[in-house]
């Protein structure tokens, strides 16, 4: 059973605050909840599946369920880091073709920047089997992103200018969204003299910590058909993990070489069709890793590609981001897969703002890697048409 | 630039019955790896089931303690800057370690290290790595 043609994303809503140090994060997840189902035009009392990761709050999906009132008959709360709400599309689009529900709602909401985190502090997610053999060697975010630029450098020539290019897209970008945390156009010089956190990694090669949330709503072709709001179908998905191998891994590769083809293949397009992509920029180099691996240029060939303007939109060949990203715009809950689908339905309804909007953007992938490249992660992939 | 490496405060790792003869080693001086029964492959960090064929019988080997860096990142925007690394072990496994007893930015990947045991804060030694 294929997804495509089976479901749509009906709703989409970004959490307009960037600091959140007054409000828990179980109001968040239902503000952005409402937002979303405000922007589809349906109410609470019409969501039957509601789908969550790790952010929310309690037990699974039912803590959250029972503080927004839902009452349902699908819940999932898999849990893949940052491309979870990926992942929850296309598991809704599974569910509501085997008619489990009719109306998905998606939640993301947390708050790093007012608890204060940071990508240099280790994330304790329990007594994991490769714990052991990871924490006493200071195995943090922003390393395990570090190993993998480095060693691309090595094998391929990236160079960090070209890494600091994508920064330089994304805040090309930031500048038109009232919202993004970081407004300010940067240079690949601004890039390079800000201070380096883990080699090759500057602070500006990093995404921003900010509080907030989004949700998304996802139907079936009958309540879609019935609501006044441009069809974003779903086309085709994929995911897959990637993790260390019993030792025997490239950490030049992301999961997106495996999540990107099952798309691809069951959307029916290929790579040069697509108008616009969001990918998950936790930092620069996934941009560049994720790239590749999805098809838009040869294996090591990201840093190039990314170079010069390419990923700005009305400039580039491949219009990224056009929200700021997590490198200027949200990343909240240190989650970045659910800002990446918002702005895709954005770009394919028309509604991006005018100075980004990719003209005649009928056809967009959202793409994310949750986890860290340089050790375990997961990717999904999403492939998305106006009808 | 240079960077000396500093000895910095290492929390001990959890210890659990499958893999105390590995922290056992490292009190030792010995770096253990573990080879599964069936398929011969050897993997790392060590588990009593082979990762490759599923076999569910493994058994301890002892590296020579020598290999090459794969790729590396020093962290300096913290108390005390380290060399986050990953070796490849010349038996073929690679593994996550720091680069110690050196200068840090000499480091450069492909260069070769042999290991060193540096001590935790309550526990058993981990294996880190110093060029050869």
């Amino acid at each position: 059973m294929s997804i495509k043609g089976k479901a749509y994303i009906a709703g989409a809503y970004e959490h307009p605050l960037r600091k959140a140090p007054d409000k828990t994060v179980a109001q968040l997840h239902y503000e952005v909840a409402m937002g979303a189902l405000a922007d589809a035009g349906l109410s609470k009392s019409d969501v039957d599946g509601y789908f969550c990761a790790g952010d929310a709050p309690g037990l699974g999906a039912f803590s959250m369920a029972e503080y927004m009132g839902l009452k349902l008959r699908h819940v999932d709360s898999t849990d893949t880091g940052g491309s979870a709400y990926l992942v929850h599309v296309s598991h809704a689009a599974q569910a509501i073709a085997a008619g489990k529900c009719n109306v998905a709602l998606i939640t993301l909401a947390g708050r790093p920047r007012s608890e204060g985190s940071s990508g240099l502090v280790p994330r304790n997610f329990g007594p994991a089997p490769d714990a052991p053999f990871e924490l006493p060697f200071g195995s943090v975010t922003v390393n395990r992103y570090g190993v993998s630029a480095m060693r691309h450098m090595y094998q391929y020539g990236t160079t960090s200018e070209q890494l600091a290019w994508v920064k330089v897209a994304a805040s090309q970008h930031a500048q038109h969204n009232p919202n993004a945390m970081l407004r300010d156009v940067v240079t690949v010089e601004d890039v390079l003299s800000s201070p380096m956190i883990s080699d090759p990694l500057h602070r500006l090669d990093c995404c921003v910590v900010s509080d907030g949330g989004g949700a998304l709503v996802v139907v079936s072709p009958e309540v879609m058909r019935s609501l006044n709001r441009p069809r974003i179908k779903l086309l085709g998905a994929g995911e897959a993990p990637k993790h260390l191998n019993g030792g025997k891994m490239d950490l030049t590769l992301s999961a997106a070489a495996w999540s990107g083809p099952t798309a691809f293949a069951e959307a029916g397009v290929k790579p040069a069709d697509i108008k616009y992509v969001s990918i998950y920029d936790s930092f620069t180099i996934t941009v560049v890793i994720q790239i590749e691996d999805l098809g838009f240029c040869e294996k090591g060939q990201g840093g190039r590609f990314v170079a010069d303007g390419n990923l700005i939109s009305g400039v580039g060949k491949l219009p990224f981001n056009t929200d700021g990203g997590g490198l200027c715009n949200n990343h909240p809950a240190d989650r970045g897969g659910m800002t990446k689908v918002i702005e895709a339905v954005r770009q394919l309804r028309g509604e991006a703002h005018p100075a980004v909007q990719v003209k005649n953007c009928n056809l967009a992938l959202a793409q994310g890697t949750g986890g860290s490249l340089g050790t375990r992660h997961c990717s999904a992939t999403l492939i998305m048409e106006r009808e | 630039m240079s960077l000396a490496y500093k000895d910095r405060k290492i929390a001990a790792p959890s210890i659990s019955p499958d893999t105390k003869a590995f922290w056992d080693g490292c009190a030792a001086g010995k770096l253990l790896l573990k080879q599964c029964e069936k398929c011969q492959e050897l993997h790392y960090y060590p588990r009593p089931s082979c990762p490759f064929c599923g076999h569910g019988e493994t058994k301890w080997i002892e590296s020579k303690g020598t290999g090459t860096i794969y790729t590396y990142s020093v962290t300096r925007r913290v108390e005390v800057p380290y060399c986050f690394a990953f070796v490849t072990l010349d038996e073929g496994v690679t593994m996550m370690t720091n680069i110690a007893d050196c200068d840090l930015d000499s480091v450069r990947i492909g260069q070769r290290v042999r290991v060193v045991f540096k001590p935790t804060d309550g526990g058993p030694p981990v294996p880190m790595f110093t060029p050869a």
